[in-house]
């Protein structure tokens, strides 16, 4: 067993200086313009007037071994040797020799990885653990990933849409990868209060935390058949599962009433208008593994409806501020219910506070 | 049902199908040599006959000397399925743009095959390298092969998380400051922060090198530092020309859609009125050949972002409108370790730092960590009278 002594500790990261391919070296900070030259494909030209090709090529994030030694290998072959992931997942191929380009798509194709993902497309889904990994999921991840990209493939593949469109999918109120400033989020909910497993719960939490842990206050302390626990007051639950992050005993999943919703309109970048968050399209879709093909339908639906209505580089939030909220819920379809009317915090900012509405 | 030698998952296979990449076939792929792997699949096809998950949380997993870095997770049905009774995670700190050599990516894979799923996530959402699924005994070992490797954990829990950043001046000719070292440079000044969990809550810093913000700084990070500059958006007019020739309507889609309306194309020049350009990068995204960002660079510092978990979702906002970033980077590592400061003291368990502004209001957050408020803090002045102030004059005191 290794002793404090002689293990390397507090080292960081390794520099990434060592990863750089050379013309990324000799001309960093040095680049002047890019094109995308075609679908998944981009030239980097540099002052020098080096050029760098980048190839990109769709990921489902979770890889095993066996891909990146074959992500690996084709970097050797055509890049000598040096590769790169995106925020978005995607794996970038740079390349110096565009008489190359080709054949590395080719091979990718080979091995399952279509290329694209660049300028007005759909690029890969930011996706977070689910059912495979993760203790709070209300959905999968990977798997709602995997059919909504099956659908919509030809948007990643090609550049025919308005504008950019980013998909994020997040498996619960937590948000890793914070899907709630994306034009199209699907988010995993619960929707019915922690069932509270009284046996030994003061064993495994703190109840003062357990307490503590609710925004709305929805939890008191409890004796429960003669035993030290907690009870819900569940018309006050939101069902956040803030609860079961620290105690295990607040059990949120409920294969009966856990699905998903979606939610439109969100962005991070400063391009034309500022950054905003999503809003809800639809609060509720059954989970129906393994396709999914209610939430496939709706998220189809969403990027047709912006698709044809949008005007060029308009994003979906643009979209629609610009047609208004009312022709979103006509062109879509979606039902407008109860659940889209915010009532945390500040809800009354968010109704419409004017006459300015279409008639017609 | 399937048993634990995953030999039939008709639900999971249904995601073999479709022209997208299957991360059941990634999982396959390692079933033959990965017990693990096996069990995974069998416990992942019963949840989606059944519709849920059955991974519980927690537990205090972690190499020696380090609090974060390692996420346990263990199975309900640790019966079941034996070989994901303990299956951790591993968050291993990704190099700056997420460079790789295939050297270093099969110096991952070796030691990952060894001791571990074989499966990974390239990345995770915080910017990690992530290995998925091992056991606790098998950590140490991990650790330390990782780092003969100059390879290091990233953060989890109540700590620094690992800071991440776009491309920045590595490729992207947009980048106004050099996202990759200075997220190198905070990453490493910063190592016990980020090993040794001590804040109320996790704090993300994300660098973007332009309001573009590839990285999603200010949705996902407490600190966003966002690449700007300050002088005149350089135009190449001849560029500009051919973009006109080669018919783009700049009339209609740049000026058109530009904020300020800030922009004037008369057919021959463009001009634009800078003082009122806010740098959105509309135009310069969409003619890369002819607009570039000025040469007075440096970044905006936003904070406060998160995600709805625990009082609702936060985007950040301006701390610091224009900083120069250059090495050592002093004036920012200072800034960062007021805001800490104060929030370590003041924070609440599970308290992220705009949930703090927001209980504490800003004024008094700047008063804290010695920022003067200025407008370029907010959308607009306050619309509410309810105005609070600490001292009030009685008869006879001397106006100041
Ligand atoms: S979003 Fe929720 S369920 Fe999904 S990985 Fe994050 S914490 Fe787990
Ligand atoms: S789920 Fe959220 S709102 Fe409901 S009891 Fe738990 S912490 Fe409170
Ligand atoms: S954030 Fe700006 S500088 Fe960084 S990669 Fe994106 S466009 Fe380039
Ligand atoms: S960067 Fe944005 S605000 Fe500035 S001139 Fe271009 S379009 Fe207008």
């Amino acid at each position: 067993m290794a002793t404090a002594t002689d293990r390397r500790t507090d080292i960081g990261p390794p520099n990434y200086s060592r990863f750089l391919p050379p013309v990324i070296k000799k001309n960093y900070g040095q680049w002047k313009y890019h094109e995308i030259l075609k679908p998944g494909v981009m030239v980097h030209v540099a002052e020098s007037g080096d050029k760098l090709f980048t190839v990109r090529a769709a990921s489902p994030r979770l890889v095993s071994i066996k891909k990146l030694r074959q992500f690996a290998d084709l970097a050797d072959k055509y890049c000598g040797g040096h590769l790169r992931f995106t925020s978005r997942n995607n794996v970038e191929f740079l390349l110096t020799d565009p008489s190359k380009i080709d054949a590395l798509i080719a091979d990718l194709k080979a091995i399952g990885h279509p290329v694209g993902g660049l300028g007005n497309s759909i690029s890969n889904i930011v996706h977070t653990q689910g059912w495979v990994h993760c203790h709070s999921a209300a959905t999968d991840a990977s798997g709602v990933v995997k059919c909504v990209m099956d659908d919509l493939q030809e948007y990643f593949t090609q550049m025919k849409l308005p504008g950019k469109l980013r998909i994020a999918l997040a498996c619960c109120l937590n948000m890793c990868g914070a899907v709630h400033c994306s034009d199209i989020a699907i988010l995993g909910v619960h929707r019915r209060p922690p069932k509270v497993q009284h046996d030994g719960l003061n064993k495994v939490c703190e109840i003062p935390n357990v307490v503590a842990a609710c925004p709305t206050a929805a939890i008191r302390p409890a004796m429960v058949d003669g035993k030290q626990s907690v009870e819900v007051l569940e018309e006050r639950c939101m069902f956040c599962a803030n609860c079961f992050s620290v105690c295990p005993a607040m059990q949120m999943a409920d294969p009966l009433n856990d699905g998903v919703s979606i939610w439109v309109g969100g962005k991070v970048s400063n391009a034309r208008h500022e950054p905003m968050f999503s809003k809800l399209a639809v609060p509720y879709l059954p989970n129906t593994p393994p396709r999914w093909p209610e939430v496939v339908q709706a998220v189809r639906t969403i990027v047709e409806v912006w698709a044809k209505g949008a005007r060029k580089y308009e994003r979906m939030g643009e979209f629609i501020e610009r047609i208004g909220w009312p022709r979103f819920f006509k062109l879509t379809g979606f039902e407008f219910t109860k659940q889209h009317i915010d009532d945390f915090r500040h809800a009354g900012l968010t109704y419409k506070r004017s006459a300015q509405l279409r008639q017609s | 049902m399937a048993d634990s030698n995953g030999k039939q998952t008709p639900l999971l296979d249904e995601l073999e199908k479709g022209p997208w990449p299957s991360f059941v076939k990634e999982i396959k792929s390692m079933a033959k040599e990965s017990p693990m792997c096996q069990d995974l699949l069998g416990q992942l096809e019963k949840s989606y006959g059944e519709k849920r998950g059955y991974w519980k949380h927690g537990g205090i997993v972690g190499v020696m000397g380090y609090g974060g870095g390692v996420i346990g997770r263990y199975s309900f049905l640790n019966e079941e399925f034996p070989h994901v009774a303990h299956f951790h995670t591993i968050r291993i700190n990704q190099p700056s743009g997420w460079f790789y050599t295939s050297d270093a990516i099969r110096t991952l894979c070796d030691i990952w095959e060894k001791h571990g799923s074989g499966l990974t996530n390239m990345h995770g959402s915080t910017g990690d390298i992530v290995f998925l699924g091992t056991q606790t005994s098998e950590l140490e070992p991990i650790f330390k092969e990782l780092t003969e490797k100059d390879f290091d954990l990233g953060g989890s829990g109540s700590d620094l998380r690992t800071p991440s950043c776009c491309v920045g001046q590595s490729r992207c000719e947009w980048a106004c400051y050099d996202t990759m070292q200075l997220c190198d440079h905070l990453t490493h000044h910063f190592q016990d922060e980020l090993h040794r969990p001590a804040f109320p809550y996790k704090f993300k810093i994300k660098c973007a090198g332009c309001p573009n913000d590839c990285v999603a700084s200010v949705a996902r990070a407490d600190m966003s530092i966002i690449g700007t500059w300050r002088d005149n958006i350089q135009i190449d007019q001849a560029a500009v020309k051919a973009y006109a020739d080669g018919g783009m309507n700049i009339e209609r889609d740049i000026c058109g859609n530009c904020p300020t309306k800030c922009m004037q194309w008369d057919g021959k020049t463009l001009t634009i009125d800078n003082s009122n350009c806010v740098k959105c990068m509309h135009c310069i995204n969409n003619m890369t050949k002819a607009l570039r960002p000025g040469k007075d660079r440096g970044a905006t510092i936003l904070l406060g972002a998160k995600a709805p978990i625990v009082d609702g979702a936060l985007l950040s906002s301006v701390l610091v409108p224009f900083i120069k970033l250059e090495p050592p980077y002093e004036e920012l590592k200072d800034l960062i370790e007021r805001i800490w400061e104060f929030w370590g003291e003041h924070g609440k368990n599970r308290e992220r730092t705009g949930e703090l502004i927001q209980r504490v209001g800003l004024g008094n957050f700047l008063e804290a960590i010695g920022v003067e408020p200025i407008p370029e803090m907010v959308a607009h002045p306050r619309e509410n009278p309810f105005i609070f102030y600490e001292e009030y004059l009685e008869e006879g005191d001397e106006e100041e």
